[in-house]
Parts: C-alpha cells; structure tokens; sequence
C-alpha cells in the first residue's frame, strides 16, 4: 500500500486537478552558453516536469542541459509599471559606454 | 543451424520487437491522458520505427537474397514474426502501457548492454545506439511506475492489476531456443539465465520504490519467438501492412 498518508493526499489533490501546474522549460544549446527560455509544459511533479521537458524541447538536439521551473515561482513584472520601471532608462545615453576614444594603436578592444 | 543463420533470426526477432512495441505505443497518439505524455509516447514509437529499420536493413543485407527492410516489415505473415508475446498484448490503460514498458525495457536495456560488445559489428554499433533510447524509454516508464503504484489507491491497484496481467509474459524472454544458444556461443549475445537474475534485481528494487507486490512465477506463456502468437499480432500486421499488400512497392 502507499507509504505516506500525507504525500498521498497532496498527490490526489494534484492528479485529481483539472490540468496539472505549468512548469517553464529553459535550455542551454551548447557549452558555455546561458539557459534561454524556450516554452512551458504541463507536469504533475519536479521530475515529471524534466521528463517532459525533455521529451517536448529536446528532440532536435536542441540542448545539453534543462532547467524546469515552476511558472507560478516566477516573480515577474507588471506591464503597468513599464513607465515607471524602462522609462527613466530611455534618455540616459551616457550609461552606454560610447565616450571613450580608444587609441589606435590599442588592440583587442 | 548455423552462425549466419542464427545472426539473422536474432537480428529480424529484434527488429519484430522493436516495430511491435512501435505500434503498441503509436497508439496513444491522440489517446494520451496528457499532451505531453502523448508526446512521450509518440516519440518512444518512432525511436523503435527507426530501431526496426536498423535490424531489418541489416538482417536483408545478412541475408544477401535482396529484401530490404520493407519488405522484411510488411510481406511477412504473423508466423514469421518473432517478437515476444508481451509486446503484442493490448495497452490497457496507462498503467498498463507504462508497466509492459517497464518489464520489457528493463530487459531489452540488460541484452544490448552485453551485445555492444558482439563480434557481429554492425549489431554491435544498433546496439550502442538504441542503448541510449532505452535507458531513457526506462527512465520515464519508471518514474510513472513509481508515481502510479505509490500514487492513490486507485492508481495502485490498477498498475498492480497490470503488473499481474503481463507477468504471465515475462518468462518468455528468459527462454533460450537454438537460436539464442548459437548468439550466445558464436557471436556473444547474452546469457538469458544470467540476464534473467538481473532483471530480477532491477524490477525488485523498482518495484519496491513503486510499493508493488512482485508476482510469483506461474506458469508462463510462450511462442512468440517461434512464431506462435496471440490473435492481437494479427490486427496489428493488419494494420500496419495493409497500405504495401494494396499498393506492392509504394513509397512516400
């Protein structure tokens, strides 16, 4: 029979459930790349979550590494305050660095 | 019966149990209690489609009479299909599925794990490919079968129901004929004695994660090897070679 009462009830809840949680699938192509996003799936637990990520995002040789997280941990920003939040960013030019003259002589840069 | 002979019939066994299993599990495509684990299934399916095509290649070109892997897969009767009877059964429901593919991968990954290393180069090279699908194919069916038989009482009982249903036709991968003998003296396949007590092992431990009863060892069902199969691989070579018997020689 099942092991852990509790463990069983909170898994009733989630497979009784009319969809399972979204996960957010992020991948890394290659070595020394960042893990980019590339979609979501729908996964009942963590390591149904990376199975399915595997099966839905990998099939082209698309990636060497996965990272699945659960969309609802994402802290994200609200749209509304995109003023506020990217506006005073606008007309800041100097932040960039495009002042410097670089010497001729110097290469590599 | 000798070496060559032998190679080939073990060759074009593997390749029936490869394309049997492929039509078993592209049978969810549309069905899949998920999108995803459709998805899961529809690709196990054409991991095994292209598996087939490896072994049936290779058993035309051992053969050397000509027959290319189509006509191995679709103008051969049910009693020339040696697939194994577990392949053949119906999938139930997903527990069901997930369980055949549990006690069937277990033991498919334990024989190409020790034919990687076979003289028969080109069975050698299939087997360092598929290794890699079937360790995966064993991963996932495992973590359903864990998930399902430790999940609510219903999904319990339903995959130990599964688990006893499909027992009856595990024996019969275990079961050594001449052909089997020769791969193992000549071209060193596995021993099945040996690689039955490491099946053993691994479903023990898996079952036991699952919090499943292992069945007891009744009497078992056999003959697929030989040719001897349910009435179910009649539907599906039915189905599955009815577009080449209608249409000889078609392609894409």
């Amino acid at each position: 029979m099942p092991r852990n009462k509790l463990q069983k009830t909170q898994r009733e809840e989630i497979m009784s459930k009319q969809g399972w949680p979204l996960y957010e699938v992020f991948i890394r192509a290659r070595a020394g790349l960042s893990h980019r996003h590339v979609g979501s799936i729908h996964a009942a637990d963590k390591t149904m979550a990376l199975d399915h990520a595997r099966d839905l995002y990998t099939r082209r040789n698309e990636g060497i590494s996965i990272w699945v997280v659960k969309s609802a941990d994402i802290i994200a920003s609200d749209p509304i305050d995109s003023d506020a939040l990217f506006g005073p960013a606008a007309d800041k030019i100097y932040r960039h660095p495009t002042f410097y003259k670089i010497p001729d002589d110097v290469e590599n840069i | 019966m000798n070496k060559e002979k032998a190679l080939i019939a073990y060759v074009t066994r593997m390749g029936d149990n490869a394309i049997i299993m492929a039509q078993r599990l592209s049978e969810w495509v549309g069905h899949g209690p998920e999108l995803e684990e459709e998805m899961a299934m529809g690709n196990f399916a054409l991991d095994y489609v292209g598996q087939s095509r490896m072994y049936f290649s290779y058993a035309g070109e051992l053969e050397g009479k000509g027959r290319s892997e189509d006509d191995i897969c679709f103008l051969r009767d049910g009693w020339d299909y040696g697939n194994v009877l577990l392949l053949e059964q119906p999938n139930g429901d997903y527990g069901e599925t997930i369980a055949r593919l549990v006690l069937f991968e277990t033991f498919y990954s334990l024989q190409l794990g020790a034919l990687v290393t076979s003289p028969a180069k080109k069975l050698a090279e299939i087997a360092a490919r598929a290794i890699k699908e079937s360790t995966y194919h064993l991963r996932h069916a495992g973590h359903w079968l864990i998930r399902l038989g430790d999940g609510t009482d219903e999904s319990h009982r339903r995959v130990q129901d599964a688990i006893d249903r499909l027992w009856t036709y595990t024996g019969e991968l275990f079961e050594a004929d001449q052909v089997d003998q020769i791969m193992q003296s000549d071209w060193e396949a596995p021993d099945l004695t040996d690689l039955r007590g490491h099946w053993h092992r691994q479903i023990d431990e898996l079952l036991a994660k699952a919090t499943l009863q292992k069945p007891d060892d009744g009497w078992m069902d056999s003959g697929g090897k030989n040719g001897h199969h349910s009435e179910h691989l009649g539907y599906i070579l039915a189905e599955m070679q009815s577009l080449q018997r209608t249409y000889p020689g078609a392609n894409w």
